[in-house]
C-alpha cells in the first residue's frame, strides 16, 4: 500500500469521476455531538464567567483613565531603574503599560466572553462552485459580441488601430515629464575634489599633516582641503558637502615600507605613508575597520576584507577591486598632500566604470 | 387633475403579509425582533438590511493558525494609525540644521532636518516616542505575520484552486510590505539608515546597462543627494500604502468570495464551511482579538526599545558602526550580498558586470517573489488536478510540498544568518572567513537535507496515522494474557476522531494516469512536448505518498486474528507497528472484549 503508483485500480486525478471513486473510502460520520461547557449546564460557572469578563473590562477601563493621568502627571525626562531591563524611561513606561492593559483588557475580556458565553455550536454554511453558470457565461459572450460588432469594431479596423495607437500613447506625455525629471545623467563618477597638490586633512578637526608625525600603526581619516567640517557646509553648501564626503573620504596609514609588497604602491606613498579611499568598492560603505596587526581594512556591512600591505587587494568578501590609491607626497613645509587625483573612480562597481566614453566622459 | 405618485419603491411591494420568521434551533432571537428603526433610512436609500444579513450570517471556521493572517491584518492597522500620528511632525528633508533640541549628546551636531525632526519626536513631543516604538514594532509584526500566514496558507496546501489568484495577490502584499518597511526604516536618516540607503544605492548601480542612470534618476543625482528621502517619504506615506491597502482589501473580499478553507474533520466536506458565525462569536473573538494584538504591541513597545536613533547620531557617509544589519525582513538580501565571492564580478568588453552584486539583491528579490507567486500554477500543472479545494490538508499528506517548503526556508534562514554573520562570529568566537564560508556551502548543501528529512519525517507521521486508525491509541494499559503473553491495549478511534485521519486524497502520478505512450492500434498518442517532463515531476511529486485506510483494510484489520490482528500490506511491514515480543503462537484472541487490541505479531 505504500507504493500506489504499481496500483493500476488507483483513482485518477484528471478523472473527473474522481469522487465516486471515493466508495471505498470512510463515510464522513457528520458533526460531533455538542459537549456542552461548564457555563452551559452550570450556573454558578457562568455567573464566574460573567464576573471574569467585567472585572477585564473595568480593569480597560481604569487602564485609560490612568493614562490621562500619567500623560499629564508624570514628567516626560523622569528615570527610573527597572530590573531586569535597566534604567528607563519611566514617563514613556507608564503611559505604554497603561495603554497596553487598557487594549488587553477589552481583547481578553471580548474573547473570554465569546469563549464561554456565548454559543460554541458551530454552524454549517453551504458552498456553491466559483464559476458561473453556463447561461451566465452565455449571456457574457453574447453581450460582449453585440458590443464588438455594433460598435462596428468588426468591419472597420481603421478605429481599432487607430484607437489602440492612441490609447498606447496617451500615458506618454505624463510618464515621461515625470521619469526624465527624477535625475540628471550620471556625472561626477570619474572625479573627485582630489587634485595634485591638494592638502591632506584630518577629519573632522581640520589639521594638516606634517609627514614626520605620523607615527608607525597610525590611522587617520583624511578629507581633501576646503572639504572638512562646518566650513565645508559653509562653503560648498550641505548637499555638496554630503557628496563629498561620500566621494574623497581617505584612510591614510603608515606601514613599515619592508611590509610594502607592491612597487607601485610603494612609488605613490611617501616613506611607508599610503592613503587609500575609504569607500568600499563592493557597494560603497566606509571601510572603517583597520586591523594594526594583520594590516587588514575590513568593511564592516560585508566584510569585505582588503590587505593594506598588498595594495588593498580583496582577500576575504564579496568586494572585487582593491580599494583606490591616492597618490602623496610632502610639501615644501613637509606637509602631506596630494601627488594627483585619483587614476581611477572611486566607490562602487558601476556598468560603465571602464568605458566612461558611454557616459559622454572624456 | 390629480394623479396618484407612488412614493419610493412602495408600489413594487404587493406582498402585504410580513414574511415569515426563519426558524433555527439554535436562533435566540427575541420573539417581537425587529429590523432597527435607526438603520431604515439607510436601508430605504442602499438596502443595508441585505447587505448585513448576508455579512452577520457568514460563517468561519475555528483554528489558532488561521489567526495568523489576522496578526498581519491588525499589525497594519496598527501602523496606519500611528504612522498617521507620526507625520504630524516628521520632516522629510535632508536640509542642513544644528541640533538644538533636549537630547544633550546631539547638542550642536550637524544633522539633516529629518533626523533632527525623529529627535524632537522621541524627545520632546508627549508620547512621541511610545508612538514611534509601536510604529516600528507594529511594522515588524505585520512581516512577521504575513510571513507566518503565508507558511500556513503554503504548507495546508490553502492557495490551490480556486485561491490562486488570491496567494499571487498575498504575495505582492508581502513583497510591497518589506519595501514599505525599507522605505520607512530609511526616513530617520540616522547612522544605520543612512548606511542602508548607502548600500542601496551600491546595488542599484550594479545593474547592468541601466544600474547608473537609474541610481542618478532615483537620487536626483549623486549619492547620497538631497532627493531620496523625501522620495521615500511619499513612496512610504502614500504610493505603497494606497497599494498596499487596496490590495488587502481585494485579498479580503476574495475570502468572502471564496468562503474561508477548513482543517478536514467530521462534518466538514469541500461544500461546506463549519464554523461560527460572526453574529456575535466572530465578531466578539475577531473583534478581541484586534485590541489583544495592540495591547500586546503596546506592552512591547513600552518595555523593547526598538531602533534608537539617537544613539548612532546622524548620517555621515564618512562613518559606519561594526555590526550594521538591516531590519530582519532584508537579512536574507543583505546575507546573499556577503556570501557572494567577488570573483563573480566580471568585465565584458570593458563593461562591468557585478553578479556579486545584483544576484543578490536586484536579482534575489524578484526571483524569490516570481517564484512564490508562481507556484500554485506549478503544482497544478505537476499534479493535473483540477478540482476545487476548500479542505485543507495537513502538511504530512502533501510531504513533497512540504518538503519543498522546508528546503526553501531552510535556504532563506541560511541566507538570513549570513546577514548576522560578525555578530555570530563575535558572540561564538569563532572566524567570520570560516562561518561565511560554511554558509556559503550550507546555502547549497542544507536545503538538500531538509528535503529528504521532512519528507521522511511526512511519510512517518502519515504511517503513524495509518498506524492509529488501523490500531487505535496506545493506552498505556498493559494486559496479560491466560497463556502469559504481554501486550498494550489498545484504544479504537471513534469515527470522528478517525475521520480527521483518513479524509485525504492520494493521487497518482500524472504518468499512470494519462494511458500508455500508444494506442490500441500501436500508434503512438500525440503528446505536448512537456508531457514527458511533466510526468516525470508528477512523479517525484507523488510516487512515495502513503494511503489513507480504507473501510476494507480497518475491517480486515479488526477481523484478522480476531480483533488482535492488523492487516499489513504483504511484506511492506509498516513503520512503528508495536513490537510483539513473545515467541508462542499467536492464537490467543477471543479472550477479552472487543475494545482492546492486541498489536500485530512478527512472523
Amino acid at each position: 500500500m505504500t507504493n500506489p503508483h504499481h496500483d493500476d485500480t488507483a483513482p485518477a486525478v484528471r478523472d473527473e469521476a474522481a469522487a465516486p471513486a471515493r466508495a471505498e473510502t470512510f463515510e464522513n460520520p457528520g458533526l460531533p455531538p455538542h459537549v456542552p461547557r461548564r457555563a452551559d449546564v452550570d450556573p454558578k460557572a457562568a455567573k464566574r464567567a460573567e464576573i471574569q469578563v467585567v472585572v477585564l473590562f473595568t480593569l480597560s477601563a481604569l487602564a485609560s483613565i490612568a493614562f490621562v493621568v500619567a500623560y499629564f502627571a508624570i514628567d516626560q525626562d523622569l528615570k527610573g531603574y527597572l530590573l531586569g531591563i535597566g534604567e528607563i524611561n519611566l514617563y514613556h513606561l507608564a503611559i505604554g503599560l497603561t495603554m497596553g492593559v487598557s487594549l488587553l483588557g477589552i481583547g481578553l475580556g471580548a474573547i473570554h466572553w465569546a469563549k464561554t458565553l456565548m454559543p460554541d455550536e458551530e454552524v454549517v454554511e453551504q458552498r456553491h462552485p466559483q464559476a458561473s453558470t453556463e447561461e451566465d457565461r452565455l449571456v457574457v459572450g453574447q453581450t460582449l459580441s453585440h458590443g464588438w460588432r455594433s460598435s462596428q469594431l468588426n468591419r472597420r479596423s481603421a478605429l481599432l488601430g487607430s484607437a489602440g495607437g492612441a490609447l498606447g500613447l496617451f500615458a506618454l506625455p505624463l510618464v515621461l515629464p515625470v521619469v526624465a525629471g527624477l535625475g540628471p545623467r550620471p556625472q561626477g563618477l570619474y572625479t573627485t575634489n582630489w587634485a595634485e597638490g591638494t592638502l591632506l586633512r584630518i577629519d573632522p578637526s581640520g589639521a594638516a599633516i606634517r609627514a614626520g608625525d605620523v607615527t608607525q600603526g597610525s590611522v587617520f581619516h583624511v578629507m581633501p582641503d576646503g572639504w572638512v567640517g562646518h566650513e565645508a557646509v559653509e562653503e560648498h553648501g550641505a548637499e555638496a558637502a554630503m557628496v563629498a564626503k561620500a566621494k574623497d573620504q581617505v584612510i591614510l596609514v603608515r606601514l613599515d615600507p619592508s611590509l610594502i609588497k607592491s612597487q607601485k604602491q610603494r612609488e605613490w606613498g611617501y616613506e611607508g605613508i599610503v592613503a587609500y579611499s575609504k569607500v568600499c568598492t563592493h557597494v560603497g560603505c566606509p571601510v572603517a575597520l583597520y586591523e594594526q596587526q594583520t594590516h587588514h581594512l575590513l568593511c564592516p556591512c560585508h566584510q569585505s576584507t582588503f590587505d593594506m600591505t598588498d595594495d588593498c587587494n580583496v582577500i576575504f568578501g564579496p568586494a572585487k577591486r582593491p580599494l583606490p590609491q591616492l597618490p602623496i607626497t610632502v610639501d615644501g613645509d613637509g606637509y602631506i598632500v596630494a601627488a594627483g587625483g585619483f587614476r581611477e573612480p572611486v566607490g562602487p562597481s558601476f556598468w560603465e566604470r571602464e568605458r566612461p566614453g558611454l557616459l559622454g566622459v572624456e | 387633475m390629480t394623479t396618484h405618485v407612488p412614493q419610493g419603491a412602495d408600489h413594487l411591494r404587493t406582498d402585504e403579509s410580513p414574511p415569515e420568521r426563519p426558524v433555527s434551533q439554535t436562533d435566540q432571537s427575541s420573539p417581537d425582533a425587529a429590523f432597527p428603526r435607526a438603520l431604515v433610512w439607510s436601508d430605504e436609500r442602499v438596502g443595508t438590511a441585505k447587505g448585513l444579513r448576508f455579512a452577520l450570517k457568514k460563517v468561519f471556521p475555528d483554528h489558532w493558525s488561521f489567526l495568523l493572517g489576522e496578526i498581519a491584518m491588525y499589525s497594519m492597522i496598527i501602523a496606519l494609525i500611528t504612522g498617521t500620528f507620526l507625520t504630524l511632525w516628521y520632516v522629510p528633508s535632508m536640509g542642513h540644521v544644528v541640533y538644538d533640541g533636549d537630547y544633550v549628546p546631539l547638542k550642536g551636531v550637524g544633522m539633516s532636518e529629518a533626523y533632527a525632526s525623529t529627535l524632537h519626536i522621541s524627545f520632546e513631543v508627549k508620547g512621541g516616542l511610545l508612538i514611534r516604538q509601536l510604529h516600528h514594532w507594529s511594522a515588524l509584526f505585520f512581516i512577521v505575520g504575513i510571513a507566518l500566514h503565508a507558511a500556513r496558507v503554503f504548507f495546508t496546501g490553502a492557495f490551490r484552486k480556486p485561491r490562486e489568484l488570491n496567494w499571487v495577490i498575498g504575495v505582492v502584499l508581502s513583497l510591497l510590505a518589506i519595501i514599505e518597511g525599507f522605505a520607512g526604516y530609511s526616513l530617520p536618516d540616522d547612522l544605520l539608515s543612512g548606511t542602508g540607503i548607502r548600500a542601496m544605492n551600491g546595488f542599484m548601480m550594479s545593474a547592468p546597462v541601466i544600474g547608473t542612470w537609474m541610481t542618478f534618476f532615483v537620487f536626483g543625482g549623486e549619492f547620497p543627494g538631497e532627493a531620496i528621502i523625501p522620495r521615500l517619504y511619499i513612496a512610504h506615506v502614500l504610493l505603497i500604502p494606497a497599494i498596499l491597502v487596496g490590495l488587502f482589501v481585494l485579498h479580503l473580499a476574495l475570502v468572502v468570495i471564496h468562503k474561508h478553507t477548513q482543517y478536514p474533520g467530521p462534518g466538514r466536506t469541500n461544500d461546506n464551511v463549519v464554523g461560527f458565525p460572526i453574529m456575535p462569536v466572530y465578531a466578539a473573538k475577531a473583534g478581541g482579538f484586534f485590541f489583544v494584538v495592540f495591547g500586546i504591541t503596546a506592552l512591547v513597545s513600552a518595555l523593547v526599545q526598538i531602533n534608537g536613533v539617537w544613539v548612532y547620531g546622524p548620517y555621515d557617509p564618512t562613518q559606519v558602526t561594526a555590526g550594521s544589519q538591516p531590519d530582519f525582513y532584508m537579512w536574507f538580501s543583505d546575507g546573499a550580498l556577503r556570501l557572494l565571492p567577488g570573483w563573480l564580478e566580471v568585465n565584458l568588453f570593458d563593461t562591468v558586470w557585478s553578479f556579486n552584486i545584483f544576484l543578490g539583491s536586484l536579482v534575489l528579490l524578484p526571483l524569490v517573489w516570481v517564484v512564490m507567486g508562481a507556484y500554485p500554477f506549478v503544482e497544478a500543472w505537476v499534479t493535473g488536478d483540477k478540482r476545487e479545494h476548500h479542505i485543507l490538508q495537513r502538511p504530512r499528506n502533501a510531504p513533497t510540498r512540504t518538503a519543498v517548503g522546508a528546503a526553501a526556508i531552510s535556504m532563506y534562514l541560511v541566507l538570513a544568518l549570513a546577514c548576522v554573520n560578525d555578530i555570530l562570529a563575535i558572540k561564538l568566537g569563532l572566524s567570520i572567513n570560516d562561518l561565511t564560508i560554511l554558509f556559503r556551502t550550507m546555502f547549497f548543501v542544507l536545503p538538500v537535507l531538509v528535503f529528504f528529512v521532512t519528507k521522511r519525517l511526512c511519510l512517518s507521521l502519515q504511517r503513524h496515522d495509518r498506524e492509529r486508525v488501523l490500531h487505535g491509541n496506545e493506552t498505556g494499559r498493559i494486559v496479560r494474557t491466560p497463556e502469559g503473553r504481554f501486550f498494550e491495549a489498545h484504544e479504537p478511534l471513534d469515527e470522528y476522531e478517525r475521520w480527521a485521519l483518513v479524509d485525504y486524497d492520494t493521487p497518482t502520478p500524472l504518468g499512470l494516469t494519462q494511458g500508455p505512450d500508444v494506442d490500441g492500434r500501436g500508434v503512438a498518442r500525440r503528446r505536448s512536448p512537456l508531457a514527458g517532463v511533466q510526468a516525470a515531476v508528477s512523479s517525484f511529486f507523488y510516487k512515495d505518498a502513503v494511503r489513507a485506510v480504507t473501510p476494507e483494510e480497518l475491517a480486515a484489520a479488526h477481523h484478522h486474528g480476531g480483533e488482535h490482528e492488523a492487516l499489513e500490506a504483504p511484506g511492506v511491514p509498516q513503520l512503528g507497528a508495536p513490537v510483539n515480543d513473545s515467541t508462542g503462537d499467536d492464537d490467543f484472541s477471543d479472550s477479552h472484549g472487543s475494545s482492546v487490541q492486541a498489536p500485530s505479531g512478527h512472523r
